[in-house]
């Protein structure tokens, strides 16, 4: 057994991780407890009362019928956005991973939507596909179809996966490239001369390879569509037309922010912080099992 | 079954030629090694028959059929990695009913075959292992087995002993000679190893910096290498160098001795003689200052330099023997073992 004189007493460890149990405890601990805190209160419309209710917000949370639309709504959206810009990237990626000429551009190229704030992909989007000046409903008219997100909510919510799921691409492309990268050359070459052609050598080698990075990215696009499409959201639609792409923290911002009920809404961010939790245990317990070869 | 034909065979990456007119003949059935020392060009000559490196100039044929502009897996080839690139996710045998699959050959068929080819490489206990649960040797014999199952006209082998411990390789080395003469498949293999290449190979093919030095059944580089390098690359010890000067058939090394039989060669040339054909001669006119000795129980090499001179030189006696450092001792070559080279050029000079 060690004994305690081993270790000679000191300061400097505690002072070395200091700034960052600093960091998670004005940034994360406090408000998180904040939230938990207020979702136990129900405060009057003028925010001069608060009274204490125990769970009394959840209770209304199960019950509100809005509530339960924008929940499936969101798993919806996540979905949407993880399948179309995992399978966009994995497509790309597929074919820069072939590339030999001019890679090194062609990647940096591939990466630059990711730089772009979320606000402003989402603003990209709106003028695209404005109805009266956009480019896209001009083009969507020619076959007969009537593009207006403001007034269709099918449409609405179609335009927000796109824009989310575009400014995704990059991460997953980078990922995906990364682990094209490490299969080994001779592997591939063996397929081909066992007479695999490329979508053969695709299909049979080169995706099942890398499948621990789909996993491991299903879970980050799922976590990104859930927390980081916020500001997507706020600059395309604003959560309408009539709720249709009010997603679940659009709905925390709607409900606390513009309806004020704080208790509320503070309610409903306490229960998208145990789904995250809940999925970063996923990703932790199932990704490092997954890896085997 | 089917002869290859190399013909003005050329790799360039851009500016750089790698492989200088290549010329080659192998006839149907034939086991060829392809060696040199790395960087040689021998693996780049492989790939090119493969079908994963293009061509630049000249012409592969396989049987009749120019194949170069052939994708690797219409040549009717297998190959063998030197990290085996067996499929990681499929198992021993998903691993060699792989490219059967492919070919759309019938599920009976596949079956037959793989588990013949398991039976031939003993694998038959590993069919439903993932490549990852087996050794080294296995993966080896799984890779064996990938190739075998296909049936095809030609064997390419690229350093596939290289990942192995020395008892296994020589193993390995007597396994895949076998095999290819019960099948009978023409076949190329790459290594830098010369007594893989020596013990494998029907003729060698000696590469050095992308030409080919000499091309030629195992006891013709060692009797009659044609330049110092293969001289010098083939065997083990390797032959010593001696610069001399012949006139009149009679050689002079640089330390004033003097050794007949040296052939029609006249002027300045280096002399090689191999370290197994210097016999011991109290009288011998090769003398050699002892500096140690290494006793390997059948034979024992003697190393040290050639008196008054720096040449260093390697001596190998049947049976033991011991020698102080210091101690002069004279050698005579054995008959009709000297070689001799051109002094700049290191071509063969015939006696």
């Amino acid at each position: 057994m060690l004994k305690r004189v081993h270790f000679p007493r000191s300061a400097l460890p505690y002072l070395l991780v200091a700034p960052q149990i600093l960091i998670t405890l004005v940034f994360f601990i406090w408000p998180a407890s904040q939230a938990v805190y207020q979702s136990f209160l129900i405060e009057d419309a003028f925010g001069l009362s608060t009274e204490f209710v125990w769970f009394e917000n959840f209770e209304l949370l199960v019950d509100d019928e809005q509530y339960l639309q924008s929940f499936g709504r969101t798993i919806f959206f996540s979905a949407a956005v993880a399948l179309l810009s995992m399978s966009a990237a994995l497509v790309l990626a597929g074919f820069a991973d072939r590339v030999v000429r001019g890679a090194t551009a062609y990647r940096t190229l591939m990466i630059w939507p990711y730089a772009v704030a979320p606000v402003l992909a989402g603003a990209l989007w709106v003028f695209m596909f404005n109805p009266t000046l956009g480019i896209f409903p001009f083009l969507l008219d020619m076959v007969g179809i009537d593009w207006n997100h403001y007034l269709n909510g099918t449409h609405a919510m179609m335009l927000v996966i796109f824009a989310a799921a575009w400014k995704q691409i990059a991460y997953n492309f980078l990922f995906y490239l990364a682990a094209m990268q490490s299969i080994p050359r001779s592997l591939i070459e063996a397929a081909a001369i066992d007479g695999a052609g490329p979508v053969r050598r695709f299909v049979d080698h080169i995706f099942p390879l890398i499948s621990p990075t789909t996993f491991f990215l299903l879970v980050i696009n799922a976590v990104y569509a859930f927390f980081d499409t916020f500001g997507i959201i706020h600059a395309v639609t604003q959560g309408g037309p009539a709720n249709s792409t009010t997603i679940l923290v659009y709905k925390v911002f709607n409900d606390g922010f513009v309806g004020l009920d704080l208790g509320g809404s503070a309610a409903q961010s306490v229960i998208l912080m145990v789904l995250v939790i809940a999925m970063t245990v996923v990703q932790f317990r199932f990704i490092e099992r997954k890896v085997e070869y | 079954m089917a002869s290859i034909t190399l013909k003005d065979l050329v790799k360039a990456y851009g500016d750089t030629e790698v492989l200088h007119h290549v010329e080659g003949e192998i006839s149907d059935g034939e086991f060829i090694v392809v060696v040199g020392p790395s960087g040689c060009g021998k693996s780049t000559l492989l790939r090119m028959v493969a079908g994963l490196e293009t061509v630049t100039s000249g012409t592969i044929c396989i049987g009749d059929k120019v194949v170069n502009q052939l994708e690797p897996a219409d040549r009717d080839i297998a190959m063998v990695f030197q990290n085996y690139a067996l499929y990681p996710h499929m198992s021993v045998r998903e691993n060699m009913a792989y490219g059967l699959k492919i070919r759309k050959i019938s599920k009976d068929e596949i079956a037959r075959r793989v588990e013949e080819a398991a039976d031939i490489l003993e694998l038959r206990p590993y069919l439903e292992r993932k490549p990852r649960q087996l050794s080294g040797g296995q993966r080896q014999r799984v890779a064996m087995g990938r190739a075998i199952v296909r049936n095809p006209q030609v064997f390419l082998f690229d350093e596939p002993l290289s990942n192995l411990d020395a008892k296994l390789r020589v193993q390995m080395r007597l396994e895949i000679r076998k095999l290819q003469q019960r099948l009978g498949v023409t076949s190329i293999y790459v290594t830098h190893d010369q007594v893989e290449a020596m013990t494998l190979g029907d003729r060698l093919m000696v590469l050095n910096g992308g030409y080919v030095e000499q091309f030629g059944t195992p006891i013709e580089l060692y009797d009659r290498p044609a330049t110092t390098f293969v001289a010098g690359f083939i065997g083990s010890p390797a032959m010593n160098f001696l610069p001399a000067t012949v006139s009149a058939g009679m050689a002079t090394l640089g330390n004033g001795a003097r050794l007949a039989n040296a052939g029609a060669a006249n002027g300045a040339v280096t002399l090689g003689i191999r370290p197994e054909h210097l016999l011991q001669d109290d009288a011998g006119p090769v003398r050699v200052t002892v500096e140690l000795v290494e006793q390997l129980g059948a034979n024992s090499l003697l190393h040290g330099k050639l008196e008054g001179t720096d040449i260093e030189m390697v001596v190998s006696q049947p049976g033991h023997m011991s020698a102080a450092a210091g101690t002069v001792m004279g050698f005579v070559p054995a008959n009709g073992a000297l070689h001799l080279f051109h002094a700049e050029t290191g071509k063969r000079i015939e006696p």
